[in-house]
């Protein structure tokens, strides 16, 4: 098992993100997946940004993955999408599947993000052979749904979104710009005055959601650190951290200090900002004690 | 340019084809497809009937497969497909990748459509899925502008569908997990969004509260026009809010009459009507409908405007009684 920090999904203003990156440069994480995977028109990093960023990173001994993203629409963005796919030197995380299919072109390896529907083994061998190295399980399948298809042990890796908000749902639509009373085609980038999303509640003040910006995230955050051992069981590679603040890089650390002594802490009682459901096959946003 | 109109059942099938369908899409009695609803759909005699029903009249009639197989019953999905295969269906409509592979393989004569939830939106995903399992069209989610549309059109390598009217998802198809974060079923692992088991409606005082699995979805007057409760047509509050907002999307239906000219001129081949939930009345009156404005538009296609009754018939069936060009239209978005 190895941990690894999944790719910031939040406009933060680029100082913060190289602060942000060279924190996780000076840590033990061992495997790092960097770039915009939500919103083309978030501009504060170029690609050439990113790619120095993982530059850095790669020196400090970490395997480096580029994120893509998730929802291609415009003819500008699958232009774009090619040149991350032929950087010519790190595998790329596939959001879409024009990513999955530019990289089988290039005979090139990939990970399979979450946002690409993979529901049961046939179809994940098929993208195996089509240079899938790694998979990283939909936020809404379980525990059992995943020991059911790994049972017979696979020949990619699997990875599963263990710690962080989780992403529910891509649209064509800004929420974070509709909210400011913006259009999206000059949004101002407005989604960077929300570090975390812009937190939504019911009628009844129950945290829901989070927007940002195209993407609808839980309200709750997601925590499987308990589950640690049982992940290992069952055969999950890699145990993910979805960063919001530079406390995630700690987190992270601390997990990876924990399976490095082999003294892991699963001790994690849930708070009401976090939730297990999917886990446990039941909803989303339920604690499962 | 084909009308494709939905049949919950075999009623609503009939209405389609005698108000002027060109062709008819369903799903069997079972979570093989994203509309699996107590009372709805075909069970594989009825699929049958409806077959030999739509072929007499000269139409075509596609089986919507578009959910996920799930891990040791992959094979209720694979008989399906054999199911189809053999009462002769004109079209499969599949998202599953181990599906088209399985289809493709064993039953290449039959054409594949894409779905809308295999969430398809660019170049690169058609030209995947046209040269991995040879699909012949792919139906685009709503999620694309009328230039995007136009754009991906003059490229694509498939012919492309694009859904016409109905209820209107403002998600991207097939990757959307609302429903499963509240009730814990999805469209993908459960074949519906917001199962209606999990859905209360309480009165109190003045108000009427929609509750899904519990959580307050939205609170309205008791005369409130209100459509089928999901997540992302609630009202919420964030903390810079004094009063609840229809923070995604207002109860709204999709309507594209107006851009039936661009649509036709980009190329479209199919327009999708949504509804197989709906009543045959509905499916009546769109097909209807829509009918005419497709007749009047090929009869002169540059005299070609939307008739008042034209919208007003839609408006009358449509959710919350106003529609929207949703994301064709830029400022939707």
């Amino acid at each position: 098992m190895k941990i690894s920090l999944g790719p910031l999904l939040y406009c933060w203003e680029k100082q913060q993100v190289i602060d942000f990156y060279q924190q996780v440069a000076n840590s033990q994480i061992p495997l790092v997946y960097l770039g915009e995977a939500v919103c083309s028109r978030r501009r504060e990093l170029k690609w050439g940004d990113y790619l120095e960023l993982a530059q850095i990173l790669k020196s400090a001994g970490k395997d480096v993955v580029l994120s893509t993203l998730a929802l291609i629409e415009a003819p500008s963005e699958y232009t774009e999408l090619k040149r991350q796919v032929d950087n010519g030197e790190f595998m790329i995380e596939a959001n879409d599947m024009a990513a999955v299919y530019l990289a089988k072109e290039h005979k090139l390896p990939f990970v399979c993000g979450a946002s690409i529907n993979n529901y049961n083994r046939a179809s994940l061998d098929i993208l195996q052979r089509l240079g899938m190295q790694r998979f990283v399980m939909p936020v809404e399948l379980s525990k059992t749904w995943l020991s059911q298809v790994v049972d017979n042990k696979p020949s990619f890796e699997v990875e599963v979104l263990g710690h962080g908000y989780l992403p529910l749902a891509h649209s064509a639509r800004c929420f974070t710009a509709r909210h400011s009373q913006l259009a999206k085609d000059s949004c101002e980038t407005v989604c960077r005055q929300y570090s975390k999303g812009l937190l939504a509640q019911t009628q009844e003040a129950q945290p829901l959601l989070r927007l940002n910006g195209i993407q609808t995230q839980s309200a709750s955050c997601v925590d499987l650190r308990s589950e640690i051992n049982e992940m290992i069981k069952i055969g999950v590679d890699v145990f993910r951290v979805s960063p919001s603040s530079l406390a995630c890089i700690a987190k992270a650390d601390a997990l990876v200090e924990g399976l490095n002594s082999g003294a892991m802490d699963t001790q994690h009682p849930l708070s009401d900002e976090h939730c297990n459901g999917y886990w446990f096959g039941e909803a989303g946003l339920a604690s499962i004690a | 340019m084909e009308l494709l109109c939905p049949a919950g059942n075999l009623a609503s099938l009939k209405s389609a084809l005698q108000a002027g369908a060109d062709a008819v899409y369903l799903g069997l009695k079972d979570d093989t497809n994203a509309r699996s609803f107590a009372g709805l759909n075909f069970t594989p005699a009825k699929l049958q009937e409806a077959a030999e029903l739509t072929h007499q009249r000269g139409k075509k009639i596609f089986l919507t497969l578009n959910t996920f197989p799930k891990p040791n019953e992959e094979h209720r999905w694979y008989q399906a497909i054999d199911l189809a295969a053999k009462i002769g269906v004109d079209a499969l409509i599949v998202a599953d990748l181990s599906l088209l592979d399985y289809a493709h393989r064993q039953y290449p004569h039959i054409p594949l459509h894409l779905s809308v939830q295999a969430s398809a939106t660019n170049l690169g995903a058609l030209s995947f899925y046209k040269e991995s399992f040879n699909v012949s069209r792919v139906v685009l989610p709503r999620v694309l502008s009328m230039k995007q549309v136009r754009d991906l059109a003059k490229v694509s390598p498939v012919d492309l569908e694009v859904f016409a009217f109905g209820s209107l998802c403002i998600m991207a198809e097939g990757r959307c997990h609302l429903s499963s974060y509240v009730t814990g079923q999805s469209p993908n692992t459960g074949g519906s969004c917001s199962p209606a088991k999990h859905v209360r409606w309480q009165e109190q005082g003045q108000d009427r509260l929609t509750r899904l699995n519990e959580v307050l979805i939205d609170k309205s007057g008791l005369d409130e026009q209100m459509g089928y409760p999901v997540v992302c047509k609630g009202r919420y509050l964030t903390q810079e809010d004094d009063k609840p907002q229809y923070l995604l999307e207002s109860p709204t239906s999709l309507n594209t009459l107006s851009l039936l000219p661009e649509l036709a001129k980009a190329g479209i081949v199919s327009l999708k009507i949504e509804g197989r939930q709906r009543s045959p009345a509905y499916v009546e009156q769109v097909t209807k409908v829509w009918r005419q404005a497709i007749d009047t538009y090929l009869n002169h296609p540059d005299k070609f405007q939307t008739q008042v009754h034209w919208e007003q018939a839609l408006a009358k069936v449509s959710e919350g009684q106003i529609t929207t060009l949703g994301a064709y239209e830029r400022n939707w978005q």
